[in-house]
Formats: structure tokens, sequence, C-alpha cells
């Protein structure tokens, strides 16, 4: 019998993984009921992979602000105008390097875990036992996660943006002595909030769809054994941080 | 060849909770059970065993709507599992208790919570109600004062109790046991029989038991079926069962290698696989 693995069609096993996918957070959708108790659920994951992937996004947000300064006064210096730092770092920082990097981090360090946690419950035969108790393990187990992911990613991506910011003035201003009043002025003036700003919002908000789906989905089919969450929590960070590269290109075609 | 399917009676009078007819299932190519009849009477203790691969796990997840038979149907209370919805599926769990063979407690909750889940989902009821029929079915099986533990911190024994706790907690008509024994000490299992069968007695429910545990089975099931080779090898009290001169039964009950039951997995000939 031919399935998708062995089909002869190039490219069958990724587009019914992709279509298996889709069909997934399709019915996670289907059955979103907004009561207090998803609700709860839902706060509950902002905290859990949200709120804990906090100290990471900000140590690697400062650094990421301090080594584009860095590299920018560097270039802009040999043209006289290292007073531009701050439109240059805000401006890749907001279109394109805080929501890439706040979702690859996000994938690194909280979709790993969920497919992780998931792929447990399976072995554990949690999910068995919420689908014998008649809870859809979907609706309990999937979809809070993957709506907290969606929640947390843009606000990650905020405070990324923010820490990364002051990295560039403790360097640019404090390390480099470069004027602050020409800095800020700069960064006010030059990044507009639609182009810039909200662009960087759209492009966070589907990146955390992106991951929060592959951890659950890959989660939720692990096989279960203790080799088939490991290779499922690889596939998360691998799949997941290309489709975050791809989307990027794609979303920022548009948007120019 | 025609295919004999067998009738099997619980010989007792009493309306059949559980009907089964030509029950077949397969994984792949490979025939798990093949054209079994069952009639399970209200209120008994049933006990599937039989050696392991047999398929008698198989038979629960049917009972219980987790597989679908490729033939046959299975009609729990009038109402047909085999052509149920999703949707109707899970209204019919309500009304079914399972216990795994591990607990399958949910780790992340403390064991209040995992007892109290089945009535948060299903009921309305206030919080003040929940607390007082968890502390119950807690005190039940004889862990009171254990409500805040996690999973992690219980014995196995003790994780089974809780997890009896949570499968009765809502009063099901039927319970499943899926190897309820395996792997405790003899305390932990007389402890864990003891509580199967007061709270079979106690909330007049049906029971069905998979189990290798033929002493403890002995002591515990009204009735035993024994599948072995895809079918019901013997069927009867656990003294009739013991008095049996049926080889596959005598074989299973005597634990002997040579008889009726295969010890060789029924796959490709090893001695051409030695040939390379």
């Amino acid at each position: 019998m031919t399935d998708a693995r062995t089909s002869p069609i190039p490219f069958a096993g990724p587009l019914a993984m992709s279509g298996r996918c889709v069909l997934f957070l399709l019915r996670m959708l289907a059955g979103f009921r907004p009561t207090a108790q998803q609700f709860r659920a839902v706060l509950q994951q902002v905290y859990l992979i949200g709120a804990r992937s906090l100290v990471i996004i900000m140590i690697c947000g400062f650094f990421v602000g301090m080594v584009l300064s860095l590299q920018a006064i560097n270039a802009l210096e040999q043209f006289g105008a290292s007073d531009q730092v701050s439109l240059l770092v805000g401006k890749s920082l907001f279109r394109e390097l805080g929501p890439v990097l706040t979702a690859l981090l996000f994938a690194g360090r909280a979709g790993t875990s969920v497919t992780a946690e998931i792929g447990l419950m399976r072995a554990t035969s949690q999910i068995d036992a919420m689908e014998l108790m008649a809870i859809d393990p979907i609706q309990r187990v999937a979809l809070p996660r993957f709506l907290a992911g969606m929640i947390s990613v843009p606000l990650l991506t905020a405070m990324f943006n923010a820490l990364a910011i002051l990295g560039s003035v403790v360097f640019s201003i404090g390390i480099m002595g470069l004027d602050g009043g020409i800095f800020w002025s700069k960064l006010q003036t030059g990044v507009y909030f639609v182009q810039d700003f909200t662009g960087g919002v759209w492009k966070s908000l589907v990146f955390g769809g992106i991951v929060s789906l592959i951890a659950v989905y890959f989660g939720y089919t692990a096989k279960p054994t203790g080799a088939g969450v490991g290779t499922a929590t690889t596939n998360t960070v691998v799949l997941s941080s290309v489709l975050v590269l791809i989307f990027d290109f794609i979303m920022t075609s548009f948007f120019t | 060849m025609p295919k004999v399917s067998q009738q099997v009676s619980a010989g007792d009078s009493t309306t059949p909770v559980i009907r089964v007819r030509g029950l077949v299932f397969r994984r792949g190519r490979k025939t798990i059970l093949d054209g079994i009849d069952l009639d399970i009477p209200r209120g008994r203790i049933v006990a599937f065993m039989g050696p392991s691969g047999a398929g008698k796990t198989t038979v629960l997840q049917l009972i219980s709507g987790q597989l679908r038979p490729d033939e046959g149907w299975i009609e729990v209370n009038g109402q047909r599992i085999s052509d149920m919805s999703d949707k109707e599926l899970y209204r019919f769990r309500r009304n079914i208790g399972v216990l795994l063979q591990n607990g399958a407690l949910f780790t992340d909750l403390t064991v209040f919570e995992n007892i109290a889940t089945p009535i948060r989902e299903h009921t309305d009821l206030p919080e003040a109600l929940i607390r007082r029929l968890v502390m119950i079915k807690l005190k039940s099986v004889g862990l009171g004062g254990t409500e805040e533990l996690m999973p992690h911190e219980l014995s196995g024994g003790m994780a089974r109790r809780v997890a009896l706790a949570r499968a009765v907690v809502l009063d099901p008509a039927l319970m499943l046991y899926d190897e309820p024994l395996t792997g405790l000490d003899p305390i932990a299992v007389s402890q864990v029989r003891t509580l199967m069968s007061e709270t079979n007695e106690a909330l007049g429910m049906t029971s069905l038991i998979v189990s290798h545990n033929i002493n403890e089975m002995r002591k515990l099931a009204d009735y035993v079926y024994i599948i072995a080779a895809k079918r019901i090898a013997g069927h009867g009290s656990p003294e009739d069962l013991s008095a049996s001169n049926d080889p596959g039964v005598d074989q299973f009950i005597n634990g002997k290698v040579e008889g009726p039951i295969p010890f060789h997995y029924q796959g490709t000939d090893t001695a051409w696989s030695l040939l390379g």
C-alpha cells in the first residue's frame, strides 16, 4: 500500500504532514469554548511558557542590542554617520530581529518543553486517561498551550525589543560616548509606528502561532516511547525554526 | 471456510449489561480477535485472563470505544458502541470508569485535583461540594490526608488507589480495570483487590478486569474468560476453570509451556531467518 512516505509524488510526506497539522489546528479551534476553566488554563500556560521564558529573552535581547550597536557604529563611522546608530538598530529590531530571534528562542525554550510534556503525557497514558474520562485532550492540553504561545510571543518580542534598545543605549551612549539627545531623537523620528512597529507585531503573532502549533502537534502525535518523545522535541525546534525564517521572508515581502 | 463464532454466556439469567457478537479486530494484516461473542451480566465482576498479547486489553479498548471492531458489534446498556460518533462516545464514557495499568494520574496536578478533574469537567457542582466528594472518595481508598501530595510523591500502590478513587468519583455503572494488580507488592495487591470488590458492591457496578494474576482473580472474580489464540479458550467461574479438562485452560491456569497456546510468535518462520 502506498502512503505519503513511500509515494512517488515529490514532497508528498511534508505535504501530508502539513495537512494533518492544519486539520489539528482546525480541530483545536472548532472545539474552543471560552469558559472560565479554559481562561484559567491559558493564563497558567502564559505563566509557564511565557513568563518563565522572560529571563532568557531579556538577556539575549540586551546583548543583541549591544552587538548590533557595536557593528553598526563600526560601519557607520566610515561615513561619519555613527549618530545614526539608533535608527539602524531600531528599524532592524522592530522589523526583523526582534520577532525572529524571539520566536527562535521561544521555540528552543518553550516549544521543546511543550512537546516533551505532551509527548510524556501520551507515553504515560495520561492522554488516554483523559479520553476515557470523556475529556477532550485537544481542548484540555493542546489548546491552552497553543493560545498561550500566541499571546506570549508578541509580549516577549516587546520585552526583547525594549532590552535590545537598552543594550544599545548602554553601548552607544555609555561606552562609546554618543550624544543621548541625538540617539533618542533619531529613534523617535526615524522609526515609524505603522511601517516598522506594527509589522513586527503581526510577525510575532504569526511566529507565535507557528511555533506553538508545531510544538503541540508534535507532542500530541509523538510515539509513546523515550526515543519518540526525543525525536518529536528535535523536530519541533528544527521545523519551527525553518518555518519562522520562511514565513519571515514571505511576510516581509508583503509588508514591504 | 465459514468462520465459527463462539457464543459465550456468563451463565446468569439477569439481563446482560454488555453484549458482544461476532467481534473481529485486526492490526494491519494480523488478526488479534476472531469471532468473539460475550454476554456480561449486570453487577458482576468478570475477569479476562490469558497469555500476554492474546488481546485482553484490546477487548477493554473495544468496549470503551478506544478501538473500533473490524467486524461484529458491541452493545453496552443497549447502546451500540461500534456505531457511535466521537460526541456520543464521550457522552457514553461519562458512565464508565477506567483504571489503567499505571494509574495514569495527571503528573502536574495534586492528588485532590486529579480526583476532582472528572467532577469539574462534567458537573457544575459548587467548590465546597466538590471538596467533600473528593475527600469521601479519598478516605474510601484509605488515603485521607494525601490530597495535597503530587503523584510523584506516592508509592505504586497509593497511586493505583488514587487512580481508583478518580475512576469511581462519578459513581460509574461500569468499571474497566487494565492489569490493576500488576507491579504491586503483596500488601498493596490485597488492599487494591479488597477495594475493587467493596467498590463494586457498594456502587452496584459491573466490573471488567484484565489480569494475569490467577490467585487474586480466584478471590475476586465471579466469572472468568480465558482469551488465547484470538478466541475465548474457556470460560466459567474460577472454580470451574480450575477443574477444567480443556487443554488450553489447563495450560494457562497451571502455567505449562507445552499445550495449544503457542510459545513462539506467529510471524516469519525463524528457521528461514536463520538461513539469512
